[in-house]
């Protein structure tokens, strides 16, 4: 839902038009001419990012070629007071890079070098742009690679990992992008360079990296990412454990993990998920199973036959109804690919799927599962659960229909139900998405008026003028007030016919 | 939220009196760390009184305590079930609290294989300098929903908001450990650890003890799998010519490593300071000028201590030669006749593109803090 206030006043389009002539006119003379976009139909494409159903126009496109025109650009909009929204690969599915009207649009896809790799520090140094897989595939000769591996690694890029703290479906072991960075070099609003962290293993000060981690681009554009480069493990082998009972499978994450051991990857599919998935990737799932648990151990050959054996037996003592681990490495794909697949699946089976992203402790995994079945009855749409179980990172995806506009307004409340069950049973709404525009009136739920105002505060310290994606993941006063009253009236929207994105 | 608990409500009442009388508090748990930072005269804000674990499921990986409950308390009862603070936080004292730990921010020899305090915080209850009681971060791994708060919390020595409870991150004991030891020089030292690290080796510690110029001690720790360990007591024995530590005297090296109980932390003379310096691990052995020919490094050459004269100078020319090395340097410890009103860290302006940081550290400060009450300086 796009902020109320934005659309209660109604954009002066002769002003609108006035601003993007002068902004042009500024920037044009630091840009070569294919680097700054303003004409709708080249800026397009950027109204969105992965979170299509929010969109709007920008001003204009920046696609800047070096660090000194990204200090340029931010220069010349501070002076002017327009706000900037930085943009990666466009893959974010919360809204992060959805334009503001009166504002820039600042592409980062164009610096997409790789400076300097180090075998011997594990390091690579890389510019914004840089796909996050193209990292891994530039390391790999050196036995090393980039460990959170987000779903969208192929196209997503490291500035955006860094700024929305991205997971994956290896951080229950290796971590998440906030700890496997060390060093990020950025330019504040106003257009001066700075370093957050360093290659030494802490810096002086407060520790300011780890705020610029998940900020959502509010708080400095990445221009230069020092990322950590870990040994490959030789081997990686795959469990695959059927229940004939959702409660069964989520003790048997907590079971393992209460074991002692921390597997690369530890991830659920719900039966609708499996057989939804089945049919589009033939991996011979156990379609009368429950839930489906994929559980990976990596490492030596020695270490890896060690766990598997205790994590089978775990998973026996936990009841499993079947067990199949990988025999080689084609067989391992094959059991991660409807896994990998779930979200093709989900679009395959409906015209459309909203994914949520609440994180829970592990216990209550079956309880949320549960709850989202009665959900299910209620709002009359499907939801195929596929998730991280490690860390209790859940992706509902809603299935619904995008050409109905009430099925549309049903899956959003549908989601907003899921997250708020979230921070009831001690989660939060986002794991590894962010906030963004999409899930800003939750934060009203989980947050109370004084974290937000503490969160004002750090915007403010690093940007004062508020010119940095300023609309996203923080709500304001007014924005939670009128939340409330909205959420009050029991689910029936004030003013239905008003258009929300 | 027990908003009406009077310990809390006493802290309120005292940081806002603070607030009102424009006086700093000097927040402080069991004093074992109290000459760590920079020297301050303050009252004291003690924590002590908010103490217990209020939540570990062990199968969650996570525990949650108040600031003031005693770390050996925390210690043993992730021992019971087989965890572990992972990264080793060193209490220097009976009396350390979980508090004064996460302040501090320092971690031990597991650092170099499982990361740094921050990286193991999870969420924080605060009361700002307005006396405001808030929440930040959650109980689980995964959570990106506004900044990140919490984790600005370790090592910001009591000068970002008082401290009341955190969820930190828990980690199984590993399956094995082993210990081995060999005698090599410092560049050699440098140069195995950094090539170990990059390879799929269950390397969790190292120390390197020994004069600049001369061979010294090497001590490394293997964690992790039973096989994997196993695997690799050969492999690197034979490359270093190294022999394995009883397990007993390994668990008393490392611990007295992290509590600095070495000889070679002993006998710090009056006039003398014990330096600290972070540096990247592409930084090579540094001849310090000055100081005394025994150094130790730990974390792969990442943490090194020396001891040396404490004078300006002396700690100029060290800040100096490791900021040219990417680094900083911090007067850990010093002498007895050492000035304590000495700067005892590198500021942020003596640092590469860090100037402008100054201002938005000070800015954040006092959005948690507008009158300052925190604002000891204890950390710049």
């Amino acid at each position: 839902m796009i902020p109320m206030n934005m659309m209660t006043l109604p954009p002066d389009l002769a002003a609108i038009s006035a601003l993007q002539s002068k902004l042009v006119a500024a920037l044009r003379p630091i840009l070569p001419e294919h680097a700054l976009l303003w004409e709708p139909e080249d800026t397009i494409p950027y109204e969105c990012d992965g979170l299509a159903a929010y969109k709007r126009m920008p001003l204009a496109v920046a696609l800047p070629e070096t660090e000194a025109q990204v200090a340029q650009i931010l220069k010349i909009c501070f002076e002017m007071q327009v706000p900037v929204v930085p943009r990666g690969s466009g893959t974010g599915l919360s809204g992060g890079a959805m334009p503001i009207s009166q504002g820039l649009v600042l592409s980062l896809a164009k610096l997409k070098k790789i400076l300097n790799i180090d075998p011997f520090t594990r390091t690579a140094v890389v510019q914004p742009g840089v796909r996050n897989l193209a990292i891994s595939e530039a390391v790999a000769h050196l036995g090393l690679y980039y460990a959170p591996d987000p779903s969208s690694q192929i196209a997503c890029s490291i500035g955006g990992n860094v700024n929305e703290n991205s997971g994956g479906v290896h951080c229950l072991k290796y971590g998440l992008t906030l700890h496997n960075i060390l060093r990020v070099r950025g330019i504040l609003m106003n257009g001066e360079i700075v370093e957050f962290g360093s290659l030494a293993p802490d810096s002086p000060g407060l520790d300011l990296l780890a705020i610029i981690l998940g900020s959502e681009g509010m708080l400095a554009v990445v221009t230069e990412v020092t990322v950590k480069l870990v040994a490959k493990p030789k081997l990686a082998r795959v469990i695959m454990a059927s229940f004939d009972d959702i409660e069964k499978g989520g003790n048997a994450v907590a079971a393992i993990i209460a074991a002692g051991i921390i597997p690369a990857g530890l991830e659920m599919m719900d039966q609708a998920t499996t057989r939804a998935v089945e049919e589009f990737v033939n991996a011979g799932y156990d379609l009368e199973a429950a839930a489906i648990l994929l559980c990976e151990s990596d490492g030596t050959p020695e270490e890896v036959a060690e766990e598997i054996e205790r994590m089978t037996k775990v998973l026996e003592e936990s009841g499993a109804s079947g067990i199949q681990i990988s025999k080689d490495e084609t067989e391992r794909l094959k059991f991660w690919s409807g896994r990998k697949n779930a979200f093709p699946a989900a679009g395959r089976i409906a015209a459309d799927y909203y994914c949520m992203d609440g994180t829970i402790p592990r216990r209550h995994i079956a309880t949320l599962l549960k709850r989202i079945q009665g959900m299910e009855k209620k709002y009359g749409l499907g939801c195929l659960n596929v998730f991280h179980a490690g860390d209790g990172n859940m992706h509902p995806l809603i299935l619904f229909n995008g050409a109905d506009e009430e099925e549309w307004h049903r899956a959003e409340e549908f989601g907003t139900d899921i997250l708020e069950a979230c921070v009831e049973l001690g989660g939060t709404i986002t794991g590894e998405h962010g906030v963004g525009l999409e899930k800003i009136n939750s934060m009203c739920v989980q947050f109370g008026e004084g974290e937000r105002e503490s969160f004002w505060g750090v915007k403010s310290a690093f940007d004062p003028e508020k010119l940095l994606n300023p609309d996203k993941a923080i709500p304001t006063l007014s924005r939670c007030a009128e939340y409330g009253r909205m959420r009050i009236s029991g689910g029936k929207l004030p003013h239905p016919e008003l258009e929300r994105f | 939220m027990n908003a009406a608990n009077p310990i809390i409500e006493a802290f309120r009442e005292q940081i806002l009196s603070a607030a009102t009388n424009k006086v700093q508090l000097s927040i402080e748990g069991g004093g074992t760390k109290s000459w760590y930072g920079n020297a301050n005269t303050h009252a004291k804000l003690d924590t002590r009184t908010y103490s217990g674990i209020l939540e570990y499921q062990p199968e969650e990986l996570v525990i949650t305590a108040c600031a003031g409950t005693p770390l050996k308390e925390i210690e043993a009862v992730l021992q019971e079930k087989n965890q572990m603070l992972a990264f080793e936080p060193p209490h220097f004292g009976e009396q350390a609290t979980f508090g004064g730990a996460i302040a501090a921010g320092l971690a031990g020899p597991g650092r170099i294989s499982v990361g740094n305090f921050r990286d193991f915080v999870l969420g924080t209850r605060i009361l700002d300098g307005k006396g405001q009681d808030l929440s930040f971060g959650g109980q689980v791994m995964k959570n990106v929903a506004g900044y990140d708060i919490s984790r600005l919390l370790p090592g910001s020595m009591g000068t970002l908001s008082l401290l009341l409870e955190a969820s930190v991150k828990v980690l199984p004991k590993p399956a094995a450990t082993a210990t081995l030891r060999c005698q090599i020089s410092q560049e050699k030292a440098l140069r195995v650890l950094n090539e170990w690290a990059g390879q799929p080796l269950p390397l969790s510690a190292s120390c390197w003890i020994g004069n600049t110029n001369s061979e010294g001690q090497l001590t490394i720790r293997l964690a992790g799998a039973v096989a994997a360990v196993k695997a690799a007591i050969p492999l690197i024995s034979s490359l270093v010519n190294a022999s394995e530590v009883d397990p007993q005297s390994a668990d008393t090296f490392w611990n007295d490593l992290r509590e600095h109980k070495l000889s070679a932390f002993d006998n710090l003379a009056a006039d003398q300071t014990l330096y600290r310096l972070a540096l990247p691990a592409a930084c090579g052995a540094l001849t310090i000028p000055g100081a005394s020919n025994e150094i130790i490094l730990e974390w792969h050459g990442q943490q090194r201590w020396i001891k040396a004269s404490g004078d300006e100078a002396t700690f100029n020319s060290i800040k100096q030669l490791v900021t040219i090395h990417g680094g900083h340097a911090t007067r850990f410890k010093q002498g007895a006749s050492v000035n304590p009103g000495f700067q005892r860290f590198t500021l942020l302006s003596e640092q590469a593109h860090s100037k402008a940081l100054e201002l938005v550290q000070e800015r954040l400060r006092s959005a948690f803090d507008p009158a300052g009450v925190f604002a000891t300086k204890r950390l710049p």
